[in-house]
């Protein structure tokens, strides 16, 4: 790569980023501000129920994150520009962080560090186990996103971290068990994940399929994940 | 009962509307100081409630002390900002962002069924002679959430009691408006419209069944559901129909909206009950809505406190059956 677009990279697209990614957070806690200190800082306010809203935009923001993570390698093999690859590691530290975040609201703010209710609701209530076993395996993949986890875990570490295909979709179905009524907004997340992890599997296939009649090809014996 | 106050609470207790308006912002905003009403909230004050005018009618009405209960009642902006009224929107806040296209006059009522007077009655003369008064009543959401509400009305058996039902009149069904042009929500079939309701005949003759006409000593605002709404404080709060066109007196049960949405999720009685859990949620607690983002969720009463009342009707029924 050029030293231009390293430097692009490190210094320009990088921290847009990571800012744009804070964007949710810095409206929770401008929300809040305003709540508790009567500050007048402009954001939407977070209404009468502050504990549901920052429940809603934190889950919101790691759905969203998650999707956004596994749009990367369809962008890049739309565009050829695997430089893109660079920025999915903060995407998917991102996403991690929310959905965190968004269990820590439900066990502060919501359930009152209630550890029996909690408890209860973990075994309980299926939708809950879902995104808890979600959340888990969103944090192995955090933990192990280094490039010094990479190079422990080998060839191993792309299998892993293809656990995010199962966090998205146990993400969307957490979200769509707990809806009332309107199943719109989940339907549209299921969707947008069935064409992001359908992608994957149609080019998988297709690989498969031409290794399979042109045996001399040259193509790479490990799938690079996708 | 452990906080409704018998015989009498002072006139004091109850917070005055001047001081409701000084602090709305602060309680709004979460802040559940006890000593919110005595400061300015600055430069949030000054925010009004979307699509409630600087002031809906004021009303002639008098407290009623037997219903009235220690905990602080919630700020107007609360109660008329965050509300399930699904003919308005599927959020909290789009009742009052939307609700604006409700015309509340001219109103009729229709009475049917099982009655012997029967027919449809201008909403004037519906209210004519009902002296109206305050109750104030805990309110809690299937969603498991709460709030205390200030309403003004009159019992609902004084109004059944005029039409006079005959024998056969078991059931009593609540009938909102239908119009999707008036109430946009029903454009889109998340329930089978309209939106009905109904109760056992002794559950509506019950005195604690308020019929509604405002809140805070004003006519009530479209998105809580005006001109005309019942509520019912030891049900969960999709019991308590909005905006009523029509009263039906019924020898069967009659369908209602959620049961026939959902039926394993949402029974006819839906009675209060920290006992029986919905589905996908616990019943044994609540969330105050506007207690702080610290506040313990409290816990949830049978029949929401209000046992003394009303658990006679339910003498010798499985609760966890008739859910």
């Amino acid at each position: 790569m050029s030293h231009s677009t390293d430097k692009r990279y490190r210094y320009i697209y990088k921290p847009a980023l990571f800012l744009a990614c804070l964007v949710p957070l810095a409206w929770v806690v401008a929300g809040v501000a305003n709540a508790m200190a009567a500050t007048n800082l402009p954001v939407p306010g977070l209404g009468a129920d502050p504990v549901r809203r920052m429940l809603g935009i934190f889950g919101h923001s790691a759905l969203n994150l998650l999707l956004i993570t596994l749009c990367v390698s369809p962008l890049r093999a739309l565009t050829g520009n695997a430089q893109l690859l660079r920025l999915r590691r903060m995407l998917g530290v991102f996403a991690c962080s929310y959905a965190l975040l968004h269990f820590l609201v439900y066990v502060g703010p919501f359930q009152g560090f209630d550890g029996h209710a909690i408890a209860a609701d973990l075994v309980k209530r299926p939708y809950i186990t879902l995104g808890f076993a979600a959340l888990l395996m969103l944090l192995a993949l955090a933990v192990t996103s280094t490039n010094g986890w990479m190079r422990r875990l080998g060839r191993r570490w792309q299998r892993l971290h293809r656990l995010i295909y199962v966090v998205t979709a146990l993400g969307v179905w957490h979200y769509w068990w707990q809806v009332k009524k309107d199943i719109r907004e989940p339907l549209l997340y299921a969707g947008l994940a069935a064409v992001l992890l359908g992608w994957r599997w149609w080019r998988q296939r297709r690989t498969t399929q031409q290794r399979g009649t042109t045996s001399s090809s040259a193509l790479p014996t490990v799938p690079e994940r996708t | 009962m452990r906080d409704l106050k018998l015989p009498a609470v002072r006139p004091s207790e109850i917070t005055a509307e001047r001081y409701f308006h000084m602090r709305r912002g602060l309680l709004a905003s979460g802040l559940g100081l006890a000593t919110a009403s005595l400061l300015p909230a600055p430069g949030r004050a000054a925010s009004a409630a979307p699509n409630v005018a600087p002031g809906p009618a004021a009303l002639r009405y008098t407290p009623n002390p037997r219903y009235a209960v220690t905990d602080r009642s919630n700020s107007y902006e609360e109660i008329t900002g965050y509300n399930n009224f699904y003919e308005f929107g599927l959020d909290k806040s789009d009742p009052a962002a939307n609700a604006g296209s409700l015309r509340t006059r001219p109103w009729s009522l229709t009475i049917a069924g099982e009655a012997e007077v029967t027919g449809t009655f201008h909403l004037e003369d519906i209210l004519k002679p009902h002296p109206l008064e305050e109750r104030i009543y805990r309110h809690r959401c299937v969603e498991g959430w709460s709030m205390v509400i200030p309403w003004v009305g009159f019992p609902l058996a004084d109004l059944l009691a005029r039409f006079r039902p005959n024998s056969r009149a078991k059931y009593v069904e609540f009938t909102t408006l239908l119009d999707p042009r008036q109430m946009p929500g029903q454009q889109r079939a998340v329930l089978d419209w309209p939106y009905v309701e109904g109760l056992r005949i002794d559950e509506a003759m019950n005195p604690l069944a308020l019929m509604v006409v405002g809140v805070y000593g004003r006519e009530l605002p479209n998105q809580n559901g005006a001109p005309l709404r019942v509520h019912l404080p030891w049900k969960y709060g999709f019991k308590s129909g909005k905006s009523i066109v029509r009263i039906r007196f019924t020898e069967r049960q009659p369908l209602t909206s959620w049961p026939a949405a959902s039926p394993g999720e949402y029974g006819f009685y839906a009675n209060v009950n920290p006992m029986v859990d919905h589905p996908r949620w616990s019943q044994a607690t609540e969330r105050r809505i506007g207690a702080g983002l610290f506040a313990p969720r409290r816990p949830t009463e049978l029949f929401n406190g209000y046992a003394e009342q009303v658990a006679g009707l339910y003498r010798g029924l499985d609760l966890r059956r008739s859910y």
